[in-house]
Parts: structure tokens; C-alpha cells; sequence
């Protein structure tokens, strides 16, 4: 086999996963009813929106003879205007997001990918345009956009834990940001720093295990991060318990804070609850920065 | 080996590792349980975190304990504990060992079980290095002290012997005492003798001495009495302990000459008692020929008894010239023949020719001279072979002419006429005393009394042959009893007559002594040493210690009295002696004998045989040790939190499995068991058979073709037979089968001994084998196939007539359909049936012999006949027969070879005999 053709198998094997995760995708972002996006007036558009008597100044060209034909008078159809927006999405790749608990329950990653293909799907048919932030993927409308997107979520990082992509942002666009925001706290806060700077405005969606938060562990117990890069030892994990999670505790309480003061949005979505009521909360949170 | 009471260990130093155990104890708690690793992406928030508590995680205490046990049970299991260790008493010192055997008959029993305590007690003195000397008292010799290793080495030579260690046996064995001082172990049988104290004194002189008793029975038969026409027999115990019931056997041979078991008496012992009677009722053709009599599950010459003569009634036929003085008995010719006959014989009355077919053992004619040609005729036949005519003489033999010119061939001697008459009134001498006897006649050795007298007599002839003739005379020489030889069998005369006219002789003891000689009176139940004065014996049979019989090959005979009078030894074994024309048994256990169980005093321990059996306990122990210890995996398992359920079941499944395994085993019922309706569904209908050969392949395709035979007989005959079945040769019964369909295999196990005497059984009572070798393309029967030589290894025990191919007039060749071939899914000629009688005649007229009358019990084949019968479920043949049309005639031949095998075996001869049927229509007047 010529290297060109197992690249091309390969290629095959990898893609194949896409259909089932667009599926999904699709299928979480046909739960959402889109109609408020719209801008309820006339302007550029494709769908209609009002017929109004000729006005001087307008284009013949605009007369809807059809309709004019029924009466007297010429109308023009209007098309309802639409404004694009463009939607930045990162999502979490890194080491750290592969991670479930027990079987039953999806890896983080998963989860967070499935989440950000599914907005993009429902920007996407919102007519916004939807990207990545930095440079790989600019915010694009139509369905290969989703196609590449679902191509680019399904690959992995290598590194234990990842900082926000910030580089790339188009001013005053949205960003959606879903991690676990369990790596540098510093380079969230600057990715944030950035973004506000450019008047971009967003949400954080930090996806978290249910074992991060209850952490169930007893005994002599070695901690290692996924990437294995990281290593802690306890000779009685229980009593490690409660600090833990004042300090889970304290970042959320960070992550809210930064957020707030950027104008964005926090919250926080466990693998063990239904993906459907963070993709709820991302769509409204989202429409409500249109408000 | 070291002792803590019940629990011995072989090495006990190994103990002192349960020392190490606390040490164990401190660094197993010191050591924590392994870390688990986990992957966790809030390691992150974990760093930095430092365990408020730095010293380390304990193991459970319940944990620790567990592997302590494990630890203790493996130490003390390596340590080879004994329960009940071997323990020969807490005086063993370095004397040497002298161990004393009564080695009696009543040793026997428990003569094994005494060895291997022997061979256990000088394997411990050879351990310790004692020399040893074994001292038999039965067969005393000089006992030296040797190495117990070589003493061991001669264990299995020694036996007991069929007599006992009485008094001059134990001052032999006194004097063959080793010398200086030793311990002894004195292994009893139980039995009090008198004998027994200057032994044990002796034995205490020179050191400690310890008993061996086994508790096992010891039985102990009297001879045989035949009392009231029943044998009597009485059988003593040991101890008197419970109730209990003894059955005694009598053995002997079945009338076609096979030892079997002929009678069987259950004797009671009541509580307390050790004396048991009983009686045995038997006819007299069945007591004749009794063997011996034993006691059932015994192993000793005491519990069996050899009967003699004594049980052996003879029957004599008394034959008087004349009966006519009715009333007077006492001048009867034969009243003091009965009197002296009938306590010991059995009478035949009648006529002469009527008691002849009778077969008498001896015939007395009472001065009967003339025989009627016919009478003679089949007299001199019978004494020809064997009979014993005994003849007395009379005023009408004095007056025939019997014997006078010529020999008759039924007298003994040619008679002078007219006899003579001594001592009477008319005549001058006086009556004559008899001589002593001649040390040739049987009659030697008996007492001749001073009162015997003799009036009148026979005078014989002198003759060449007279003096050989001649076993009692008077005084004068002239012979009184003459016997001659005749064929095996003997003729005697009484030169006076059978009553006392003519001498006192009738009146005397002499008379029964006498006619016991001649073995026309069975001996008393007890001969008593003057009876057998003169006589010698030659030992047939001699009895060991075991109660087996042996023959007596080189043995010297023992003089009568010896016989009698003389205890049991090397010189007069017990067995049954032969003497001139009588035998007489001497056993173990005389008349009117006791048992009394040895009492020994107090300073002697005594020590049963059978102590509780020495039993390992490393294996156990071992065993626990591995059980805790996959507990301990499975308790580390479950503190780590790495205890999934699934692993957790295979380790318990995988304990469970082995012992799960063995109660399988265990429980597995015989095959036979699991079919209650076997019998009442297989009698419901006429049902064809197949042995099951274990190969699956072939008993399925045995059972396909039974099946397809079933069928074809249900549409073709009145036969309609329920569905085959495979019999199990071990298990099932076969009397239910017509005839059994035998596919041999070369793998086939032979059935057992109990398997053959179910299908001989089932052979004589009219079953049929078929036997199909299935290889009649390669081999035309015989050895040359490896199924024929396996045909003949099944068949070699089986009760199979002669043989020949089968004939081409012989019934199964016309039972139903008219056949001359035989094909299965071969075709071969080589079918063998029972061979026709020699004298089978060509009948007038017809195209076949007049046959034998029965089902051949055997068919042998190799075609393969079940191939071509077979059917599978929708009754379509199985397998292809040849090739196309020819193929399926050949096909339908063999199913009419079936048809006629079946007809043959439920009509057997039906067809041979229409032979008949002209005969039967000329005789019905058709």
C-alpha cells in the first residue's frame, strides 16, 4: 500500500467517527427551537419579511410584480434583515479532558466536544458564522464549516492540561470557551484579558467529571495526571478530601469572578448530568448577550 | 518421630519456626498495603498537599491474624504431623526384641493384620538398631537374634499352622528361648491353654513382655454329627459378646462337578453364649457329596470341618432266601443284620431287581442261593462297578449246587457239599473259637471275643486262590469270612449264617466291628482308638491354617489309633485320611470342644491389633494453608479496593471447583439406575436388541438398523416389534430380548465375569447373538482381521456349540422367505450357525435333513448386517448399498435375512418340522 493510500485509509478511519458525533450533534441541537434570532426588520436577507407599497427611490427591479399584479399599486417585498455573527468556539483537547470515572459515565472531552459541535449546528442554522479562535479554523458559514469543525474537535492533544486560545479573536464577536479550566490559572485569565480587550464577550463552560467533584478516594493512593506528566502521593487519600475540594471550590469561584468581570458567563456542566441542559444553557446564555 | 499425645510430628525441630511467627507479626504491620495508582486530572489541585498524619497505613489486625495462620498452618504441616502415631509403648528400652507368634489355627483369621504389626514393630526396631529373634510356638525352632531388616525380609514366610502350640510344643519352644535378657511381644490368638503360663513366667524372667490379642471372632466348628436324619453341627466362640448370626456353609460339588455352595445354616449365638447349634436337613444324594463345612468369612482351619464317612449313609439292600416263619424274629436271617445296620446305614427293602436300579451301596443276600438268570445277570453288573455283595450262608446254600463244580462269579470260593456241623449234639468236637486276624485282613486289629463260637459253616474248596481269599478263619484254619475282587467292585461270604444258628457271631460286638470293616455300616460318629487297631491311613487332603485344602502328595500314612488318639502336628495334619475301603476326616476342632478366651494377669499389657489408624495431618494442614491464603488475596484484594466482583467469583469457583469435581464423581449413579420403565417398556413388545459397543458411530448405526429391521418386520410379518434398544452387558437384563444384535468393535471392552454368566444364561435359555464383525470386504471371517481376533476374545468365555457355515438345508434359510445368501452391506457366504447333530438323516422325500430341535444360540457374520438395514427418521436408508438397482436388491435380501433371523428366533424349528406334515396328514387319515 503506497503511503498516500494508508494515509487516505486512515483518513477513512477517522472521519468515519465524524458522521456519529455530527449525528449526535445534531440530534442534541434539534432539541433547541431557533426562532428568536431573527432581527424583525427589513434589510438583507433571505427570508421575507414584509411587502410595502413602492416607495420613491426604490429599485424597479425590487417591484414584486407578482404581488403588485393582485392590486393597484406596486409592492416591493423586503427581506428581513440579518446581521451574521461570527461565534468563536475553543473546546478542550488536552490530556486532562480524557478522563471518565467509571465506564457509564462519557469522557470529559467528549462531552465538551459534543457540546461546542452542537451550538456550532445551531449557529450555524441561526446563520451565524462559526470558527475556532487563532487561526486554524476562521469563523465560516455552511455545512462543511461543521464538517471541519467535528474533523478538528476529534483530534487530541497531547498536553496534560490546555490554556485557552485567545489569538485570532475578531472584535466584538462571541466566544465560546468549554474546558475543564483545571490547567494555568493564569493563562485563563489572560486569555479572558485579551478577549475583553477586543470587546469580544462569551461563556465559560467548565465540564467537569463527578469524581473531581466528590472525590471518592481512600487509602494509600498515587495521583497521576492523564498525560502522566504529574504525580502526587497520599498515604490516606481521605484526608486530602476536604482541601481538595476547598481549593475546586476557590478556582470555580475565580472562574465565576474573571467572568463576571469580563462580561462573561461561567458555569459549570458534570459529565454525569444530560448534555442537553448545557447546550440549553449555552444557547440562552448566548441569545441573551444578543438581548 | 516426636509424641504430644495423640499427635505425633516426623520433624519436629520444624516447630520452632511458630518462634519466628511474633517477628512476622511486627514487620507484616509495619509495611503498608501497597499504593494504588490512579489516574486524575485534579492532581492539580492536589499538589502541594501534604498527609496530615506521616506515619504509615497498619494493616488490618484481622488480616495480619489470617496470614499468621496461614504462616503457623503451613510450619506445622511441614512439621509431618501424625494423628495417632505409630506408638510401641513407652518401655521400649535397647534389649533386644523376641517376638513370640502362637501361630496357631486361630491365628489365621487375623494373620495378615498380626504381619503387618510385625513388620511395623521390627521396622521400629530397626530404626533403633535392636536386634530381633522371632519364636513360632507353633513350629518352634531356635531363635537367634538378628538384624530386624533380615527378619523382615522373612515376614512373609512365615504361616501359621493347622494345629496348636500345646504343652511338648511349648517346652520345645522353652528350650529354643535365646539367651540373656530381652523384651518380648507376644502375639496371642486368643485362646487359653495351659501351656501358656510356664511360657509367659519364663518370658517375664527375661524382661518386659507386651500382648498383642486381635478382638476379631474366633470360630471354632465341631465335626459334623448326622443326628435324627439331619447333620448336626455345633459352632463355639471366642467371646461371649452379643447376638449375632453365623452363617455355616456346606461346600461341595454341584451334580456337574463345579464346587459350589451347597447348604447354607445360619447358627444364632444368643447373648453371652459361645456355643451355637443347628441342623441341617438335607437329602442324602445332596449330603453324599458335601465336601466340607465352613463358617462364612473365615480364614481359619478351626472354622471348618471335613466330613467323613459318617455322614456318608450307606444304603443297603437285605435280600433273604426265605421269609416264611413269620413272628419269629429272632431266627429271621436278617434281624441282626438290621439291628446292627440301621443305627448307621439306610435299608432298602424289595425285591432284588427292584432295588438294584436303586444303586445300593452294598447288597446282602441271607443265604439265598439260586439267582434267577436275569437277576445274576444284572447283579454281576453291578458289582462290576463297585457294588458290594455280601453274602451269607445258610442250609439252603449248604444244599445248592452254587460253586460247587466251578467258581460262581457272584461266591467268593467253590463250596464243598453239604458243609460241616462241630460241636452239636450229634457230633464229637467242640465248637470253634475264632483265630486272631491276619495282618492282610481288615479285619486286623480287632478283638476277637472268647465267646464267639461257631457250630456250622461252608466248607470251601482248597484252591490255589484260597489262601489270598481268606480274611477271618477259625482256629482250625477253615476260612470264616472269604472276599474276592470282582471288576471294581467286591463279593464277600460269610461262611455261617446271618442269624445265629449257626455261631454266636451275630451276637457279639464283633460283628458290627466287622461289618464296619467291610464298610457295609458307616463307622460311628467317632471311631474310638481300639476300633482302628491295625489300620493304616494315607492322608487325600490336608488342611492348613487358613482353612484351605491341599493335597497331601508325599505325607506317610498314620496308623489308626494315632489318628484317633494322637494331638495335631507336623505328623498327623488335619485333612481327611483314606483307609482300605473307608475314610474318615480328623479336624482341627474335636468333638465336644470349648473356647476359652486367655486371661493373662495384670502386669501384662495387652494391646489390641487394630488401634485408630495413623493418619498424616500435613495435608490438611497444607490444604488450610492454601485456603487462607487465597482468602488473604482476596481480603488484600478488597482493602485496596481492587476486589471486582467477577474476580472475586472465579476465585471462589476456583476454589470450589476440585472438591465440586469429586462429589460428581462420587454421586454418579450406574447407568442402569436412571431407567426404572426399562423392563415394562421393553416387554410390552417384542423387542430387538444391540449390544452397546461404546463406539458412538457404530451403536448408532446398530440402532438404525434394528430400527429399520422393526420396521420392516411390522409391514411385512405378524411381528411387530416396539423400538430397539441398546443394552449395557453389565447392567440391563437380557432375558427380555429374542436376540441381540453384536456389532464388534476392536476397542470394545470385555464384559465382566458377572456380564458372561448373564449371557451364557441367556444362551442356554434360548437367546440369540448375532455377531457381526462389519468387515467381510477385507477379512472372510476368522482371525485375520482385527475384529475377528476381538470376536474371538469375546466370544472365548461364552457358552457357544460347535460351529459350522451355514447349511444349505438349514432352517434360517426358510423361515419366511426362501434364502440361500446372506448379504448385509457385504457379501459374504462365510455366515456360521450351531453345527447340525451328527446324526442328522436326509428325510425320504424331502430336500432337507431331520435338524436339531433348537435356535441356534449364536449367528457369526461380517457383513455389516445393521448398514444395510439402517433407516434414518424418515425411514430412508442410511447408508448405500452396491451400486444402483443391484445395490438396492441386495439392500432387500438383507432385510429378508432379517425377517428370517427374527422368524427363526420366535418359531425356532417351526419350518424343519413341516417335514413332518406328510406323516401328520397320513396319520390324520387325509
Amino acid at each position: 500500500m503506497t503511503p498516500e493510500l494508508a494515509l487516505r485509509a486512515r483518513a477513512e478511519g477517522e472521519a468515519a467517527r465524524l458522521p456519529p458525533l455530527l449525528a449526535r450533534a445534531e440530534q442534541l441541537a434539534g432539541t433547541v427551537l431557533l426562532g428568536e434570532h431573527g432581527r424583525r426588520r427589513a434589510g438583507l436577507g433571505d427570508d421575507f419579511w414584509q411587502y410595502r407599497p413602492l416607495m420613491p427611490g426604490d429599485n424597479y427591479r425590487a417591484i414584486d410584480w407578482r404581488r403588485s399584479a393582485r392590486s393597484d399599486s406596486q409592492f416591493v417585498k423586503d427581506r428581513e434583515w440579518q446581521i451574521a455573527q461570527s461565534v468563536m468556539l475553543w473546546v478542550d483537547r488536552a490530556a486532562s479532558m480524557r478522563f471518565a470515572s467509571e465506564p457509564r459515565l462519557p469522557e470529559k472531552a467528549d462531552r465538551a466536544r459534543l457540546l461546542g459541535l452542537a451550538v456550532a449546528i445551531l449557529l450555524s442554522r441561526a446563520g451565524e458564522r462559526v470558527g475556532l479562535t487563532g487561526f486554524t479554523l476562521p469563523p465560516r458559514r455552511g455545512a462543511a464549516q461543521l464538517l471541519r469543525l467535528a474533523e478538528f474537535f476529534s483530534d487530541a492533544e497531547a498536553e496534560d492540561y490546555a490554556t485557552p486560545e485567545a489569538r485570532g479573536m475578531i472584535p466584538h464577536a462571541r466566544a465560546i470557551f468549554v474546558s475543564d479550566f483545571l490547567g494555568d490559572f493564569d493563562g485563563i485569565e489572560a486569555a479572558l484579558a485579551k478577549a475583553a480587550d477586543r470587546g469580544v464577550r462569551g461563556v465559560l463552560l467548565q465540564v467537569l467529571d463527578p469524581a473531581e467533584e466528590a472525590f471518592p478516594y481512600r487509602g494509600r493512593t498515587i495521583f497521576q495526571s492523564v498525560g502522566g506528566s504529574m504525580a502526587h502521593e497520599t498515604l490516606k487519600a481521605t484526608d486530602l478530601k476536604a482541601r481538595y475540594l476547598e481549593r475546586l471550590a476557590e478556582r470555580k469561584d475565580r472562574l465565576d469572578y474573571l467572568a463576571r468581570v469580563t462580561g462573561w458567563q461561567y458555569s459549570c456542566h458534570h459529565t454525569s448530568e444530560t448534555a442537553q441542559s448545557a447546550l440549553l444553557w449555552l444557547w440562552r446564555a448566548l441569545d441573551g448577550g444578543h438581548g | 518421630m516426636t509424641l504430644f499425645g495423640l499427635i505425633g510430628f516426623t520433624t519436629p525441630w520444624l516447630l520452632l519456626g511458630l518462634a519466628a511467627l511474633p517477628v512476622l507479626w511486627l514487620i507484616l504491620r509495619a509495611v503498608p498495603p501497597a499504593p494504588i495508582r490512579r489516574r486524575f486530572p485534579g492532581v492539580v489541585l492536589l499538589l502541594g498537599l501534604k498527609d496530615d498524619e506521616q506515619v504509615s497505613d497498619r494493616t488490618p489486625w484481622w488480616l495480619l491474624l489470617l496470614r499468621m495462620l496461614a504462616v503457623a498452618a503451613v510450619i506445622t504441616g511441614l512439621a509431618g504431623p501424625v494423628l495417632n502415631p505409630e506408638n510401641e509403648g513407652p518401655t521400649r528400652g535397647s534389649a533386644p526384641l523376641l517376638v513370640v507368634l502362637d501361630g496357631s489355627w486361630a491365628s489365621a483369621q487375623t494373620w495378615r493384620a498380626k504381619m503387618t504389626a510385625l513388620d511395623g514393630l521390627l521396622a521400629e526396631a530397626g530404626r533403633e538398631d535392636r536386634p530381633a529373634a522371632i519364636l513360632n510356638l507353633a513350629r518352634p525352632e531356635a531363635a537367634a537374634f538378628q538384624s530386624s531388616q533380615t527378619l523382615r525380609n522373612r515376614i512373609s514366610g512365615l504361616t501359621p499352622e493347622p494345629w496348636e502350640p500345646d504343652a511338648a510344643r511349648t517346652e520345645a519352644a522353652l528350650d529354643a528361648l535365646p539367651e540373656g535378657a530381652f523384651e518380648s511381644y507376644w502375639f496371642s490368638d486368643g485362646i487359653d491353654r495351659e501351656a501358656r503360663a510356664p511360657m509367659l513366667e519364663a518370658l517375664e524372667d527375661r524382661g518386659a513382655v507386651t500382648v498383642f490379642e486381635s478382638p476379631a471372632p474366633v470360630y471354632a466348628l465341631e465335626p459334623a454329627r448326622f443326628e435324627d436324619g439331619a447333620v448336626a453341627l455345633t459352632l463355639h466362640r471366642l467371646r461371649a459378646s452379643g447376638a449375632a448370626e453365623v452363617g455355616v456353609v456346606a461346600q461341595g460339588r454341584d451334580p456337574a462337578g463345579n464346587p459350589a455352595a451347597l447348604a447354607r445354616l445360619p447358627l444364632r449365638f444368643e447373648e453371652g453364649a459361645t456355643r451355637a447349634e443347628g441342623a441341617l436337613a438335607l437329602p442324602a444324594e445332596l449330603r453324599a457329596r458335601i465336601d466340607r463345612f465352613e463358617v462364612e468369612a473365615t480364614s481359619s482351619a478351626g472354622a471348618v470341618t471335613l466330613p467323613d464317612d459318617s455322614l456318608r449313609r450307606r444304603e443297603v439292600a437285605l435280600i433273604a432266601g426265605t421269609e416264611n416263619r413269620e413272628g419269629l424274629e429272632l431266627l429271621s436271617p436278617l434281624h441282626y443284620l438290621e439291628r446292627a445296620l440301621a443305627p448307621t446305614a439306610d435299608l432298602l427293602d424289595g425285591g432284588l431287581l427292584e432295588v438294584l436300579p436303586a444303586n445300593p451301596d452294598v447288597i446282602v443276600l441271607a443265604d439265598v442261593a439260586t439267582l434267577s438268570p436275569a437277576e445274576k445277570e444284572a447283579l454281576t453288573a453291578w458289582v462290576d462297578k463297585g457294588g458290594m455283595l455280601l453274602r451269607f450262608a445258610g442250609p439252603r446254600l449248604a444244599a445248592s449246587e452254587v460253586s460247587r463244580a466251578a467258581e460262581d462269579a457272584l461266591m467268593p470260593v467253590r463250596l464243598r457239599a453239604g458243609g460241616r456241623t462241630v460241636g452239636g449234639a450229634m457230633s464229637w468236637g467242640e465248637p470253634k473259637t475264632l483265630a486272631p486276624f491276619d495282618a492282610e485282613s481288615p479285619f486286623f486289629g480287632l478283638e476277637v471275643p472268647e465267646e464267639v463260637t461257631v457250630n456250622a459253616q461252608v466248607m470251601a474248596q482248597p484252591d490255589p486262590t484260597l489262601a489270598s481269599r481268606v480274611i477271618a478263619q477259625l482256629t482250625d484254619g477253615t476260612p470264616l469270612v472269604t472276599r474276592k475282587r470282582e471288576g471294581q467292585g467286591q463279593v464277600v461270604l460269610f461262611h455261617v449264617t446271618a442269624n445265629a444258628e449257626w455261631s454266636t457271631l451275630p451276637l457279639s460286638g464283633l460283628f458290627v466291628e466287622m461289618l464296619e470293616r467291610l464298610a457295609v455300616s458307616s463307622m460311628p460318629a467317632q471311631p474310638e482308638a481300639g476300633d482302628l487297631e491295625g489300620t493304616t491311613w494315607q492322608p487325600v487332603r490336608v488342611l492348613d491354617a487358613f482353612g484351605g485344602l491341599g493335597v497331601a502328595e508325599n505325607l506317610p500314612g498314620v496308623a489308626g489309633p494315632a489318628l484317633v488318639g494322637d494331638a495335631l502336628g507336623p505328623e498327623l495334619r488335619p485333612g481327611r485320611y483314606q483307609g482300605e475301603e473307608r475314610s474318615l476326616a480328623r479336624n482341627v476342632t474335636p468333638r465336644e470342644a470349648a473356647l476359652t478366651p486367655a486371661a493373662w494377669p495384670e502386669s501384662v499389657p495387652v494391646e489390641g491389633l487394630d488401634r485408630p489408624e495413623e493418619t498424616p495431618l500435613a495435608g490438611p494442614l497444607l490444604a488450610l494453608a492454601l485456603v487462607l491464603l487465597v482468602a488473604d488475596v482476596l481480603a488484600a484484594l478488597a482493602l485496596s479496593g481492587r476486589l471486582l466482583p467477577a474476580r472475586a467469583a472465579a476465585l471462589i469457583l476456583a476454589a470450589l471447583m476440585l472438591p465440586g469435581a469429586e462429589a460428581r464423581a462420587q454421586s454418579s449413579e450406574p447407568p442402569g439406575a436412571d431407567r426404572p420403565a426399562f423392563a415394562s417398556d421393553v416387554t410390552a413388545e417384542v423387542t430387538l436388541a444391540h449390544v452397546l459397543t461404546g463406539d458412538a458411530a457404530v451403536d448408532r448405526v446398530a440402532r438404525a438398523g434394528l430400527e429399520g429391521l422393526s420396521e420392516t418386520l411390522f409391514f411385512r410379518t405378524s411381528v411387530e416389534p416396539g423400538p430397539p434398544v441398546g443394552v449395557d452387558l453389565e447392567d440391563d437384563e437380557l432375558a427380555f430380548f429374542p436376540m441381540l444384535y453384536w456389532p464388534v468393535t476392536e476397542g470394545q471392552a470385555l464384559p465382566s465375569p458377572a456380564a458372561y454368566a448373564k449371557l451364557n444364561e441367556y444362551l442356554r435359555s434360548g437367546g440369540l447373538i448375532l455377531f457381526d464383525t462389519r468387515d467381510a470386504d477385507i477379512a472372510s471371517f476368522g482371525a485375520s482381521s482385527p475384529n475377528g481376533r476381538k470376536l474371538q476374545e469375546l466370544a472365548g468365555p461364552l457358552d457357544v456349540p460347535p460351529l459350522e457355515p451355514v447349511p444349505e438345508d438349514h432352517v434360517l434359510t426358510r423361515t419366511f422367505y426362501l434364502l440361500q445368501d446372506f448379504p448385509g452391506r457385504y457379501v459374504s457366504r462365510d455366515v456360521w450357525v450351531e453345527a447340525a447333530p451328527p446324526d442328522a438323516e436326509q428325510i425320504e422325500g424331502m430336500p432337507f435333513r431331520n435338524l436339531n430341535d433348537n435356535v441356534t444360540p449364536v449367528v457369526i457374520g461380517g457383513n455389516d448386517w445393521a448398514s444395510a438395514w439402517a433407516v434414518d427418521e424418515s425411514g430412508q436408508p442410511l447408508r448405500p448399498i452396491g451400486r444402483g438397482f443391484a445395490g438396492e436388491r441386495q439392500r432387500e435380501i438383507a432385510y429378508r435375512f432379517g425377517v428370517n433371523l427374527v422368524m427363526h428366533v420366535l418359531t425356532g424349528n417351526y419350518k424343519s418340522d413341516q417335514v413332518h406334515v406328510p406323516a401328520l396328514l397320513d396319520r390324520l387319515g387325509q
